[in-house]
């Protein structure tokens, strides 16, 4: 009658059960399906009055740039945003959950998140997971205590640095960073600098491209400035455009099919009976 | 049907023995796999990037002074830029022993070349292609000297500035990197670089970039060497270190913020 063990409701982590069968699976032949990568350029700095993020917009799947122009800046709360490389399905789910903790944290204490309240929740989550969540971000934001940038890696560790580059074209960026950041910057240089070393990732780095996103936050403030650059633009053959006037295209044949009612429409009272 | 069962367990046998198989974990070719000769594929003493610009005058090398032994700073005190004949400079990045045959071939070379005294002399076209031919050549034999080489050069007014790697990959350049400094030094080369530097701002770009590699490249050192050659000849600057930075505010408390992450 009774059973040999209680069937306990799994507690959270990944369950490896199916990694035999993937294994069997991939040794004949079936092709597992490629992820979504943000092969990525994500820089952050922090300049006199707070904090600029900036990152560029493709997403490649394996060779191919599937999305020619995606959002990698994400929102974490009104003073803090969280730029993400790594798998794009990752850092998306991982940024959208913390957002929503911290938004109930807010309700909760009355008071604006912190950018050290994100950095935890993050760090916390990305450790549990071992690695396996391959998300990483900057983090950047002005809070009670002054502006913050920080860097997680997948593994869960972070860093908390003056400026800061992450993803394939990190150190394309990085080199522009090394070579030209001076503390206290306004905010032109800061916005130029943050432009240099996105363009530096998108020209020199081929898993990066398209355009810049720049996000530019101070106290009580925030600037979200989506394509602020655009250093790739498309060249059409026509300057004047294309335009298909009327008799350009042969007709060969006209079918006119008028629509036909399937529904009564009944007048009076539909809640009736 | 035994026979064709046991073809396919070869053939899975083969398969597995594929290079760079990440649970056999081996690191030459099946093709080499039963043969009774068998060479060294990976390098002990490697020197870190080496860093070529063209500039008004001919064309400026850049390199440190650091060989490393694995993840050891082994050797501090290693010129890896030598003069070649009278036209040419030679950079490397890579294994040193090998650095120094290659040096002891193009040595041979250039004193061949001065046998026939001729009036002729080599130039950095003719050291270009003679290296290309002597990588390329034992790559083909799967026994690689492992280097990557910067050659730069003026010959009769033309300035010549080439590269050549272990695989025998080579091209020519207005500015070149090895190692590390193809991902660190060539995005700045590609920003600031112009045509008709003067020395001093070519001897700036350079020092930049060594800058950043040497805050960046696990395996620099901060002693670096420059080397101009001109139509005049070649000349390898003494030793010298560039001066860092880490004044910054931020660095002074850096977790204050965030107490608990580093």
């Amino acid at each position: 009658m009774a059973n040999t063990a209680i069937e306990l409701p799994p507690k959270g982590g990944f369950s490896f059960d199916l990694c035999r069968r993937n294994e069997m699976l991939a040794k004949k032949g079936v092709q597992s399906p490629s992820f979504r990568k943000t092969g990525t350029t994500i820089v952050g700095l922090v300049f006199q009055d707070g904090v600029i993020l900036g990152a560029d917009t493709r997403a490649t799947e394996g060779p191919i740039v599937c999305d020619k122009n995606c959002e990698k800046i994400h929102y974490m709360a009104p003073n803090i945003y969280c730029c993400g490389a790594g798998t794009a399905a990752d850092t998306e789910a991982v940024t959208d959950m913390v957002s929503s903790q911290l938004e109930l944290h807010r309700y909760a204490t009355g008071r604006e998140s912190r950018v050290v309240t994100a950095l935890t929740l993050l760090k916390s989550h990305l450790y549990s997971y071992q690695g396996h969540v391959s998300a990483a971000l900057v983090l950047g934001g002005v809070d009670c205590t002054g502006p913050h940038l920080h860097t997680i890696y997948p593994h869960g560790s972070t860093d908390t640095l003056p400026f800061a580059t992450m993803g394939s074209g990190s150190l394309a960026a990085m080199a522009m960073f090394e070579s030209r950041y001076r503390e206290g910057m306004t905010r032109e240089e800061g916005i130029k600098l943050v432009c240099q070393a996105i363009c530096s990732g998108i020209f020199n780095d081929l898993g990066s491209g398209s355009n810049v996103d720049v996000c530019v936050i101070t106290k009580g403030q925030k600037e979200y400035l989506r394509n602020y650059e655009l250093p790739n633009p498309r060249t059409y053959v026509s300057s004047k455009g294309y335009s298909f006037a009327k008799g350009h295209t042969e007709v060969l044949s006209t079918k006119i099919t008028p629509l036909k009612e399937h529904v009564k429409i009944i007048e009076g009272d539909a809640m009736e009976e | 049907m035994l026979a064709a069962a046991q073809k396919d367990e070869k053939k899975d046998q083969a398969l597995k023995n594929l290079v760079g198989h990440p649970q056999t974990g081996r690191d030459c070719p099946f093709t080499l796999l039963n043969s009774p000769i068998s060479h060294t594929q990976y390098p002990y003493v490697t020197g870190t990037s080496v860093l070529g610009i063209k500039y008004k005058d001919g064309v400026l090398l850049a390199s440190d002074m650091g060989g490393s032994y694995g993840s050891t700073l082994r050797y501090k005190s290693v010129q890896r830029l030598k003069p070649i004949g009278k036209h040419t400079l030679l950079g490397a990045g890579g294994e040193i022993s090998d650095f120094q045959e290659i040096v002891r071939y193009l040595d041979e070379l250039i004193l061949y070349d001065n046998m026939w005294d001729d009036g002729n002399s080599l130039g950095p076209k003719e050291v270009h292609n003679y290296l290309n031919r002597l990588m390329y050549n034992r790559r083909n034999k799967f026994n690689p000297l492992w280097n990557t080489l910067v050659l730069g050069g003026v010959k009769n007014g033309q300035k010549y500035l080439g590269t050549v790697n272990m695989i025998g990959v080579h091209y020519e350049e207005n500015h070149v990197a090895t190692g590390f400094g193809n991902h660190l030094a060539r995005p700045i080369f590609r920003d600031e670089w112009h045509e008709d530097m003067t020395f001093e701002e070519g001897v700036k770009l350079l020092e930049k970039c060594m800058l950043v590699l040497l805050y960046r490249d696990r395996s620099a050192v901060n002693k670096l060497q420059i080397a101009k050659i001109t139509e005049e000849g070649a000349t390898i600057s003494e030793p010298y270190a560039i001066k860092t930075h880490w004044e910054l505010e931020a660095f002074k408390n850096p977790a204050t913020g965030a107490v608990g992450s580093w």
